[in-house]
């Protein structure tokens, strides 16, 4: 009963949020006390968007015990994909005007399409590779690594690795993805004007709606059989097995699942921050979203998505009130929120509130259990 | 050899002759009207061609007119004077008169400017200079103007290589003043064609670039020695091919050495210890601005001891990474054992936090950390060029890791720290003291760090971001290697270095670095332990 | 509006209270964080009103490009507090920088970007260094109609009506350096090596198809590529040498970036390759970078550009001295874009003198045709395209990290955007004067391809 209320609680807030925003921006006139800039509107999609990289995280790391440090790849990919459509939908409205090719391609010489880009003039088909392109390379990678049994750390670094390897690629000029400069300068999107208030107001409700559905399957996900078997897994992999489990599909689902709600993430992203660029794919971003978790308190949806947001909003604001000294309280944070809320935020008050109350049956506090080194006893080579 | 070389050796030759004409004959002094005008030109050609004129005049105010221009110590007037006045600004700050030497009792400084040189200019002067060297009584310096007749390769030159060739006794300099004959000849239209094939036989013989550059230059003669010349050619390129494969692994090896330094601190504290040690970068970067400090203190309180600084800043390095280690250790990094994942967290705000320490104090610009004298250059090896920074990196990396090896191996406190991360309670139990124990490991992993950063100082930028751009690489090298095991490492680091450096020519810097990290994951999922895992009983890592 | 804001942040207040109380549950609060953020980030606006300007400065502080862009926010500074205490500020009003750090992270530069045109209400920005920072901010500034002053030489292929371009387009740079390689130093055989960038990207197609145009073999060219921050320069470097062993006179155009610059020329010093044997003319190494090398081994090496530290004229001594004063450091150094920011600002301040407003539209009619002393003589003179005409200055490194001139072109360079030598811009022109105001302008088809005024 109290865990529904969790979720209705949630999902209400990230909703009444966003459509209180919205209202305060397009219903009151610019001078009034509560009217909400256009800028913080298209802030708050971008926290969102975070936020639904946040929960694909939580759901690998939390439920999962598979520390991802790579996943915003797959959010990259997904924006990359969106990207692509949202150049597309600036035709001759680049600075050759060229009606086929976007402004970098017509730079680097080219003459037709490379056949990648083939069909992504089609919001439909862009949206297909939104879902399929980090869900394959997903797909991919966890196929091999689950079924040969990378864990742990190794896991975690052959992750980045993947992230890097792909920052890389998408560096060069050669690979048609308009390289470090990326996409950007974006007009429509199906035929709204990208920039227009009414547009950003929109694709903020969006991300909202979307992130609240997100949040939900997970919940839903989580609490389900499914989700229980994933908790062992997490907690005791081997154990699993020999109960007759195969861990790998379980973490293979929940890995490609996770990727295609980065993926979906980072195609609301590309339209509110107006570029895409390799830099996404930086070892860093991915490390850090996996800290927004760990402050919001892994394990728990909720807190993924507090995470995300507040360390994205401590980040906006902090780099402009304290430009010269932002670092400080950023790397501060990070470090008092391990050493005195190892549970992260949420996890850590639903502790302290089950303590008050009853003890709950909720898998939820992951900090509480140690996790064996990773150093400690390797399992024989196969 | 370029044409520039080539413009540059006919200049030597013609000096050479002139210089050697006074030598023998001692003719009447030079009877042009001032050999010095030009050099108030603001024009390069009219300076270069003074320079020419100045070197080949006999004057004795050259040799000191030459050094100044050459040292930026030749001043003229701002603005153009009739008399082309010539200033020398002596070491003491005053002037003297360049044409006669004089003191000049108050200095002109306003109204006057330095004489600017450009590469051409610079060109003349070094010949000019190298023209008295070909007779010097020391050895390297004769060696070392045979080498510029060489690439200079002018027939003007003939007849100066037949005097020098008539005194030179050692066999080393003659052989060189014979290859620089051959180059003459080669480009002599007086020579037969029979000498100029001979001439491309001794040419060749050298196998190396200058004489391979010096061959190829030659489409245009006639054509048996042109031909001669493109067989000669293609034999050194395959020579220089063989030897290409030499280089690529001694480049391979080299950036094993490096990311091999770069990760053996984390081999500690990430391998043994199983912190994820996200600062590790960062300890590295302490490192390397101790050894800035180190420098400048000692060229502020002892100049004469520049050279050796970087020696003394090892065990600073050592000492004051290894402190912060410590101090890491201590309030941080204890609090968290058994939760590796969050000293992931802590490490990470930990490395925001020193980055922008160091970018507070030092400022966010590189810094100029200088290489000793014995650490530039490089040193030749048949058809290898070994860079002198690389080879002494290389030769550290080996000396730090054989030290690493012994103090795990065979001290006590190597013993105790096997013990207390093999199995901690039963260390514990006989009567090993663990806190103090992890705390010294990750001291030591974290001065470790430190004196890598000393060496990177020396080929890498020294600025906050120093450490940003090690840390991956270096994680790799730990995992790759297998946790745990620092031969493991050594192994993955020198893979790595080689394989990157043999796939760079191949596919270009960026797609070989891409492919060395696919390449990686691959082999990842062969291998899930890395290339030698730690063995044990038990089922879960 | 002050007063009503300051009402708004103590009600939302309460509602951070309120969030509190239901956090317990353990609540993810988009909505209530960045409420907040509102109220903090228009409250900080709401504060500082009344009569001043406020002149917007927008370059990272931390990451990888803080090492270039840090020192700019010194000289913006200067520049302002110069202004305020000598002039009075501008039309008596008095100048308030808002510094913000970007922290080398596009997405964040455009969001800043907004925020100071948006919400601080900025009159102008100075800011960005790197491409994709421009280009990440490029709509912003076209869709708020903010002035952006940049100041870095970049690849040209752009004109922005809102921009203003201080720093050279490649004809200002890259064409007079291979000039005077191939006139003054008789260089037949080219290494095109850049970081595999935007920049390096252009300037090196850019100056292929000029090489090629005067004659150049494709054989005599070789262009090679590396990534951002590379730092294991053996092999290319030994590629070079052989390269430059063919029998031909050698140079090496380098576009390489920021940090890799130092283990470049270290390499090169160690490999025993001297400036008389190869030459290696740069475009993005100046008197900052070489701060970080010891330049015994560089002397001679080259680098274009429009200003050199070292060029003795009484407003440089001046300039150098005031900011070396300002930072309370004797060793820092003076650099090419803090002329650009120079010229700029003082370019914006004459310009809004003469509208009589910060007004952008107004400013950005005004600033074509004002011109300004450069720091190396002459004037800067801001021409309808948004770019400067400059002076071009070849320099060589000397021992002790500054450049002698050893050459300068005769006249001004009027900036080319949209280069002559590509095939896809060779007909366009930007020019933001009426009639045509436009800053595509297809002189062959006589018709503006896009980027005209906004209404």
């Amino acid at each position: 009963m109290q865990r529904d209320a969790h979720s209705a609680l949630t999902v209400g807030l990230i909703l009444g949020g966003a459509l209180l925003m919205a209202v305060l921006d397009l219903g009151t006139a610019a001078t009034s006390a509560l009217h909400v800039p256009d800028f913080v509107v298209s802030l708050v999609g971008k926290y969102l968007c975070y936020a639904m990289l946040a929960l694909a995280v939580d759901l690998v790391w939390g439920f999962a015990g598979i520390l991802t440090l790579g996943h915003a790849a797959f959010f990259a990919l997904g924006g990359y994909a969106m990207g692509m459509y949202l150049m597309r939908e600036i035709g001759a409205r680049g600075v050759y005007a060229n009606p086929h090719l976007p402004d970098f391609m017509v730079f680097i010489g080219w003459k037709e399409l490379p056949w990648y880009w083939f069909g992504s003039n089609h919001f439909w088909f862009a949206m297909i590779l939104v879902v399929l392109v980090p869900g394959l390379l997903a797909f991919v990678f966890g196929f091999l690594a689950f079924r040969s049994r990378v864990t742990g750390v190794y896991l975690s670094i052959m992750t980045q690795a993947l992230t890097y390897a792909l920052m890389l690629a998408f560096f060069r000029n050669d690979m048609g993805f308009g390289g470090n400069n990326g996409m950007t300068d974006f007009k429509d999107i199906l035929g709204f004007p990208v920039s227009a208030r009414t547009t950003e107001v929109g694709l903020m409700l969006l991300s909202a709606a979307i992130l609240a559905a997100q949040f939900l399957l997970a919940r839903w996900l989580v609490r389900s059989r499914f989700g229980q078997v994933l908790v062992a897994v997490r907690d005791a992999e081997s154990r699993t097995r020999f109960l007759g489990y195969r861990p790998e599909s379980y973490k293979l689902f929940v890995f490609v699942l996770s990727a295609v709600m980065a993926g979906i993430g980072g195609a609301l992203y590309v339209p509110q921050v107006g570029i895409i660029n390799p830099s996404e794919f930086a070892p860093g971003n991915s490390i850090e979203a996996v800290i927004w978790v760990a402050l919001g308190g892994r394990g728990t949806l909720s807190g993924a998505i507090l995470g995300a947001v507040l360390v994205n909003f401590a980040k906006s604001w902090s780099t402009t009130a304290f430009p010269g000294l932002w670092l400080y309280a950023l790397g501060g944070l990070f470090i008092a929120v391990t050493l005195f809320l190892p549970r992260g935020i949420v996890g850590s008050l639903a502790a302290g509130l089950s303590r008050l109350s009853q003890p709950s049956a909720a898998p939820l506090a992951v900090g509480a259990r140690p996790e064996p080194a990773c150093h400690a006893a390797p399992e024989p080579a196969p | 050899m370029t044409e520039g070389n080539r413009g540059k050796g006919r200049r030597l030759g013609r000096l050479l002759l002139l210089c050697l004409g006074f030598a023998l004959f001692r003719p009447a002094p030079a009877a042009a009207a001032d050999p010095f005008a030009g050099l108030a030109s603001p024009d390069f050609s009219r300076i270069e061609q003074a320079v020419e004129a100045l070197a080949a005049s006999g004057n004795p105010r050259a040799a000191a007119l030459i050094d100044a221009l050459a040292a930026n110590r030749l001043y003229t007037w701002r603005w153009p004077r009739p008399d082309n006045g010539l200033f020398i600004k002596e070491p003491d700050g005053g002037f003297v008169a360049a044409r006669t030497g004089e003191k000049i009792a108050t200095p002109p400084f306003p109204v006057i400017r330095p004489v600017i040189v450009n590469d051409m200019v610079r060109s003349a002067i070094e010949a000019a200079r190298g023209m008295l060297d070909l007779l010097s009584p020391a050895l390297a310096v004769r060696g070392k103007a045979a080498e510029a007749l060489f690439e200079a390769a002018d027939p003007a030159s003939l007849k100066l290589i037949d005097v020098a060739l008539a005194r030179e006794r050692n066999p080393g300099v003659r052989r060189l003043l014979l290859e620089a004959q051959a180059a003459a000849r080669l480009n002599s239209a007086a020579t037969s064609i029979a000498e100029r094939i001979a001439a491309v036989k001794v040419v060749a013989g050298r196998g190396d670039l200058p004489a391979r550059a010096l061959l190829a230059s030659l489409g245009s003669a006639p054509s048996p020695v042109a031909r001669a010349a493109a067989a000669a050619v293609h034999q050194i390129d395959r020579t220089l091919a063989l030897w290409n494969v030499l280089e690529t692994v001694y480049y391979g090896i080299s950036l094993g050495s490096v990311l091999l330094l770069a990760a053996a601190g984390l081999a500690i504290t990430f391998g043994v210890m199983g912190v994820i040690n996200m600062a590790h970068g960062e300890i590295v970067m302490v490192g390397a601005y101790t050894t800035l400090v180190v420098q400048q203190v000692v060229a502020a309180t002892f100049p004469a001891f520049s050279n050796e600084s970087l020696i003394l800043s090892i065990p600073a390095a050592f000492l004051v990474a290894g402190l912060l280690g410590i101090v890491i250790e201590q309030t941080l990094i204890r609090f968290l054992y058994g939760r590796p994942l969050e000293t992931l967290l802590a490490t990470w705000g930990l490395s925001l936090v020193l980055i922008q320490t160091v970018r507070s104090i030092f400022g966010p610009t590189n810094q100029d950390v200088s290489s000793p004298a014995w650490m530039s250059g490089a040193v030749h090896l048949g058809g290898l060029t070994l860079t002198l920074n690389r080879l002494w990196i290389i030769a550290f990396t080996i000396a730090t890791l054989a030290l690493l090896m012994a103090v795990l191996s065979h001290t006590r406190l190597g013993l105790s720290m096997r013990a207390v991360t093999q199995n901690r309670r039963m260390a514990a139990a006989m009567g090993i003291r663990t806190p103090l124990v992890d705390a010294l490991t990750f001291g030591l992993g974290c001065g470790i760090a430190g004196i890598a950063g000393v060496a990177l100082s020396q080929i890498d930028n020294v600025s906050p971001n120093l450490g940003q751009s090690y840390i991956i690489d270096s994680f790799l090298v730990v995992v790759f290697g297998g946790v745990g095991n620092l031969w493991g490492a050594v192994v993955a680091a020198l893979i790595l270095g080689i394989v990157n450096m043999v796939l760079e020519p191949i596919a270009g810097a960026v797609l070989g670095k891409i492919a060395v990290l696919v390449l990686l994951i691959l082999f990842i999922q062969r291998r899930p332990r890395g290339l030698f895992p730690v063995r044990g009983r038990a089922v879960e890592a | 509006m002050g007063q009503k804001t300051e009402e708004a942040l103590v009600g939302l207040d309460g509602l951070k209270l309120g969030r509190r109380e239901f956090g317990g549950l353990g609540m993810g609060v988009a909505a209530a964080a960045a409420t907040l953020g509102t109220a903090s980030l228009v409250s900080r606006a709401a504060r500082a009103a009344g009569d001043k300007i406020k002149v917007g400065i927008l370059h990272s502080l931390s990451g990888t490009m803080a090492i270039s862009e840090a020192p700019l926010k010194d000289v913006m500074l200067m520049l302002i507090d110069q202004q305020n205490k000598t002039m009075g500020g501008v039309m008596g009003k008095e100048l308030v920088p808002v510094v913000v750090d970007p922290a080398s992270n596009w997405p964040l530069f455009a969001e800043k970007a907004h925020e100071l045109l948006s919400v601080e209400k900025v009159a102008a920005i100075f800011g960005c260094w790197t491409s994709v920072s421009r280009k990440s901010v490029l709509p912003v500034f076209e869709q708020l109609n903010g002035i952006l002053y940049y100041p870095v030489q970049y690849e040209g292929q752009e004109c922005s009506r809102n921009v203003f371009y201080t720093g050279a387009a490649p004809n200002q740079q890259a064409i007079p350096a291979v000039d005077y390689l191939m006139n003054q130093v008789g260089v037949k055989r080219w290494v095109l090596a850049g970081t595999d960038y935007v920049y390096p990207r252009t300037t090196n197609k850019i100056l292929e198809a000029y090489l090629k145009q005067k004659g150049v073999n494709s054989a005599d060219i070789m262009i090679n590529y590396t990534p951002f921050g590379y730092s294991n320069w053996q092999s290319i470097i030994a590629e070079i040498k052989s390269f430059g062993s063919a029998g031909k006179k050698t140079a090496v155009v380098s576009t390489i970036n920021g940090d890799a610059n130092v283990p470049f020329y270290k390499e090169l010093g160690n490999q025993g390759i001297k400036a008389t044997d190869i030459p290696v003319v740069a475009f993005s190494v100046g008197e900052q970078e070489l701060a970080g090398i010891d330049t015994a081994p560089l002397v001679g090496q080259l680098a274009a550009w429009n200003y050199f530290e070292s060029v003795d004229t009484p407003a440089n001594k001046k300039f150098i001295a005031d900011f070396k004063a300002f930072v309370k450091n004797d060793k820092r150094v003076t650099n090419d874009p803090m002329e650009a920011h120079y010229i700029g600002f003082n370019m914006w301040v004459k310009a809004v003198e003469k509208a009589g407003t910060t007004d952008p539209t107004s400013v950005i009619d005004a600033m074509i045709g004002v011109a300004h002393p450069n720091l190396t003589g002459d004037f800067a003179t801001m021409m309808p395209n948004h770019h400067l005409s400059k002076p071009v200055l070849i320099g060589e490194v000397q021992a002790n990290g500054q450049f002698s001139v050893v050459y300068q072109t005769p006249g001004l360079v009027v900036a080319q955007p949209w280069s002559p030598y590509l095939p896809e811009s060779k007909n366009l022109i930007g020019d933001w004067l009426p009639p045509m105001s436009c800053g595509n302008y297809d002189v062959v088809a006589g018709r503006c391809l896009g980027r005209t005024q906004k209404s």
